[in-house]
């Protein structure tokens, strides 16, 4: 088990500071997925993975948002359990039944989100896994440290509070913690999502020591410049699956460009039994139509949490669908709220059909046309308590002819409510059933028919498909797509790029609360959109 | 002579407010710890009223204190089970089930007491006091202080023992992970769960000995709602407490005194509504609340029950 007391006393105490560079191919395995499969209600998260980890590799793990990265690696470090298959650990079928088995089985984990408590220090938290009677081994650690710190060229204040350090330093401690715990196997997951680009070298840097060390590393990324830049080996999740892996021979074989276009085609390409798989129907839009929705350098000062936006910029004609590619959490959000209202922006303009937009309130903006459907469909788009009759007014309450002289009327209500929810096929029990009770895709029509109702003449999607089935994501997508066919302009923003690619007539990219390129929707915008969404020139 | 600064006067306000501040010490020290793990324990009261009552039977019927402190403390624990069970093992709310505890324990042991002692109402005999030699003579303050029970001693040691534990010691790191960040404790191998039943538990015991104190000691007597909210004003002082043990001794000692005005002064013979003195420490709670309330840094997973993989 691990207790404070095999802090030293663990016979391979020494061995990642002895060990010189192992050869991997000579090397056994140290753990195993076989065949591993993990479903969560409504999804298959990962679909019969196989994966071989080997010490002293950098093994990459590569995948969009959703790819099932970080359900494998919740079952590594014991958080999860698979529902199928087996994890072999040095060759030995062996589950991983709670984190504190996956730390004695020398796997540790540095976490996507940091796993410190802010209020204890450098050394509290290193000493944190202790058995509850003991007292804490201050000293043993101070040497310990000492000794790990020296041999990876890194410095850190163990009597610095956790909140008092930056992100990058957090991360140092949180590697040190799997290190000071005899870790043979690290798992990075996204850790360099939160760095500044100088303290992801230095993370490579670090990577590259330990695994001369003997150590295994299993990194998960994204971002294809860090796989082709840090790994030895590249493995590529794509929704729940596998779908190819790069071993180190031909790795180094390849040059950089060729690594680069075999990893777009694995993380973009088609596959050929996809159920959503639509093929996009050419549309041909009069190109001298002015355009009905302009923007013109949006600006929002990031937050502490929250990225800003800077310099954004796009016009969508009548009829066109403009689609918002990026990895989720680069500004979609923001830039969705700026454009309703909800956001205050710090600087750039919004116009519609030539009328400026940007003073007006959240009101006034749905007023002029401009409609927004929120991703958060029961937090803010809804009040998930009150009937569906009300929800389709709620941005209406206290207008004529539904309320009068600040009275409902509910037969005015309920008449027009039955209208929308046979134009709009809600599946409801009854008008007064509260909206909260109804599935994802009902709410998702319930919204629909709210906003598109009169004066409609821009419309803003939030990740609109997001957790609906399969049967309401292809009934959505249809109906956005009857809604530019009328003539409005649509905004599009997923974080799903087949649904962009099976819709868009443009595509643009957000990263860092930035566009970084738009592309048309004809021929290779696949690859083109995926080589902008992980950072490459288009 | 009589008057606001008379020996008799302050002599009884001294010893009056001690004794009435063990128990809201006791109470106070037994939710902080509970309150540092996460656990925001409203059912205090409850394990507390339950712990005066058991301690009561216990001590009654053996003829020990000691034996009746024992089982007023098993008492606490075993509404502090039911606590943690439900709020922590299978995460209800808690302090719905805080309240539920508390109203249905106060309404329990009003019944036993009603079928058991309610014609006799027996009274156990005063306390057995342990005098500390030269300073229990110094005028006023030796008499209040250090002519007092064993427990009251042990009490105050226990302070110190608390602070001990939370700087010092594997548990208090655990303690304080598992409010401040669960789910690092948890990938750091120590069950959130486990560490959250020991605070809650301990919770329970002394509460539950704090209760028992208050019938054994403070009263002599079982009367329902004996309480009379000190598990309450344990949680407000834990709150204020910000987590460190000596403040709550500091707090418990002003309740105490503002708690024994009362008798003190009918001892001294002032003539002060006795309601207007009864209202003291609850105006002793507001006035102390706009003081400190913006003080209270309260953990950061206080009240959330933790479940592994959520976020």
């Amino acid at each position: 088990m691990c207790c404070p007391s095999s802090l030293i006393s663990c016979s391979d105490a020494g061995r990642i500071m002895t060990n010189v560079s192992i050869s991997p191919a000579a090397t056994p395995d140290i753990v195993v997925l076989d065949r591993v499969t993990k479903r969560f209600p409504g999804i298959v998260a990962n679909d019969s993975v196989d994966l071989a980890i080997r010490p002293g590799e950098v093994h990459v793990l590569l995948g969009e948002n959703g790819a099932g990265k970080s359900t494998l690696i919740g079952m590594l470090s014991g958080l999860q359990q698979p529902d199928e298959g087996r994890i072999l650990v040095d060759g030995t079928p062996t589950p991983i039944t709670s984190p504190r088995h996956a730390l004695s089985l020398g796997i540790g984990t540095v976490f996507q989100h940091m796993m410190l408590v802010p209020t204890l220090t450098v050394a509290e938290n290193l000493l944190l896994g202790g058995s509850w009677w003991q007292r804490p081994k201050t000293e043993e650690l101070e040497a310990r440290v000492t000794e790990i710190s020296r041999t990876l060229g890194i410095t850190i204040n163990l009597h610095a509070r956790i909140s008092e350090l930056s992100l990058g330093e957090q991360q140092q401690v949180e590697i040190l913690r799997a290190l000071v715990r005899n870790s043979r196997l690290l798992i990075l997951d996204e850790s360099t999502s939160m760095l500044t680009p100088k303290g992801i070298d230095e993370l490579g840097a670090l990577m590259r020591r330990l695994v001369e060390q003997g150590l295994a590393i299993v990194f998960i990324t994204h971002k294809l410049k860090e796989a082709a830049a840090f790994g030895d080996r590249i493995s590529v999740l794509k929704l729940g699956r596998k779908v190819g892996e790069i071993p180190p021979e031909r790795f180094r074989a390849l040059g950089e460009d060729e690594i680069i276009s075999e990893i777009v085609e694995l993380m973009f390409g088609k596959r050929k039994d996809d159920p959503e798989a639509e093929e996009k129907a050419p549309r041909v839009l009069p190109a001298s139509a002015a355009p009905l929705l302009e923007v013109r350098d949006i600006e929002v000062p990031a937050t502490a949490n929250t990225p800003g936006l800077s310099a954004i910029s796009f016009d969508i004609r009548p009829g066109e669908l403009l689609g918002i590619a990026g990895i989720d959490g680069n500004g979609q959000k923001q830039l969705a709220e700026a454009l309703a209202g909800q956001l205050p922006t710090s600087g750039g303009t919004i116009a519609l059909e030539g009328k400026r937009l940007d003073g007006l309130s959240v009101g006034e903006r749905r007023e002029s046309g401009l409609r927004y459907l929120t991703d958060d469909r029961l937090g803010e788009g809804t009040v998930g308590s009150f009937p569906v009759s009300i929800n389709f007014f709620l941005k209406q309450v206290g207008a004529a002819p539904f309320w009068r002289s600040g009275i409902e009327q509910r037969a005015e209500i309920d008449k027009r409510a039955g209208e929308l929810v046979r134009e709009y096929d809600v599946r409801t029990p009854s008008l007064k059933t509260p909206v909260g009770r109804l599935s994802g895709g009902n709410i998702q029509k319930v919204l629909l028919a709210r906003e598109l109702a009169e004066g409609a003449k821009a419309v803003i999607f939030n990740k609109p498909t997001y957790g609906l089935d399969l049967a309401n994501t292809l009934a959505t997508r249809q109906r956005i797509r009857e809604i530019a066919a009328r003539g409005l302009a649509v905004l599009l923003i997923s974080t799903d790029l087949e649904e962009l690619l099976s819709m868009c007539d443009r595509i643009a990219v957000i990263s860092s609360g930035r566009l970084v390129g738009t592309v048309e929707n004809t021929g290779d915008a696949r690859t083109r959109v995926g080589r902008l969404m992980i950072g490459l020139a288009a | 002579m009589t008057g606001l600064f008379s020996e008799v006067f302050l002599g009884a306000l001294l010893f009056g407010a001690v004794t009435a501040a063990i128990p809201l010490l006791l109470a106070g020290l037994g939710e902080q710890m509970s309150e540092k793990a996460g656990v925001l324990n409203i059912g205090i009261e409850g394990m507390m009223i339950f712990g005066a009552y058991l301690g009561f039977v216990g001590a009654f019927y053996s003829g020990s204190l000691w034996l009746g402190f024992l089982t007023g403390a098993l008492g606490g624990m075993v509404v502090a089970l039911l606590m943690a069970l439900l709020c922590v093992r299978l995460g209800l709310n808690q302090i719905v089930i805080g309240i539920g505890l508390t109203l249905g324990l106060e309404g329990l042991t009003a019944l036993l007491h009603h079928f058991q002692f309610s014609r006799s109402y027996p009274r156990l005999p005063a306390a057995d006091r342990t005098v500390i030699p030269f300073l229990a003579d110094i005028p006023i303050l030796g008499p209040a202080l250090f002519r007092q029970h064993l427990i009251v001693y042990m009490a105050i040691a226990l302070v110190f023992v608390m602070g001990y534990i939370y700087r010092r010691t594997q548990l208090g790191l655990n303690l304080q992970a598992a409010g401040d960040k669960p789910a690092a404790l948890d990938v750091a191998g120590i069950d959130v769960v486990r560490t959250r039943t020991i605070a809650v538990l301990t919770t329970g015991a002394l509460a539950g000995l704090g209760g028992a104190y208050l019938a054994n000691v403070g009263a002599g007597i079982f009367i329902p709602f004996i309480t009379n909210g000190a598990g309450f004003l344990g949680i407000v002082l834990a709150m204020l407490a910000r987590g460190r043990p000596v403040w709550v001794l500091f707090g418990a000692l002003l309740f105490g005194v503002c708690l024994s005005l009362t008798t003190a002064m009918q001892v001294a013979g002032i003539n002060i509504p006795t309601d207007v003195i009864q209202m003291l420490p609850f105006l002793a709670v507001m006035i102390m609340l706009v003081l400190f309330g913006r003080r209270a840094s309260l953990p950061a997973a206080l009240g959330i029950p933790y479940e592994r993989g959520a976020r």
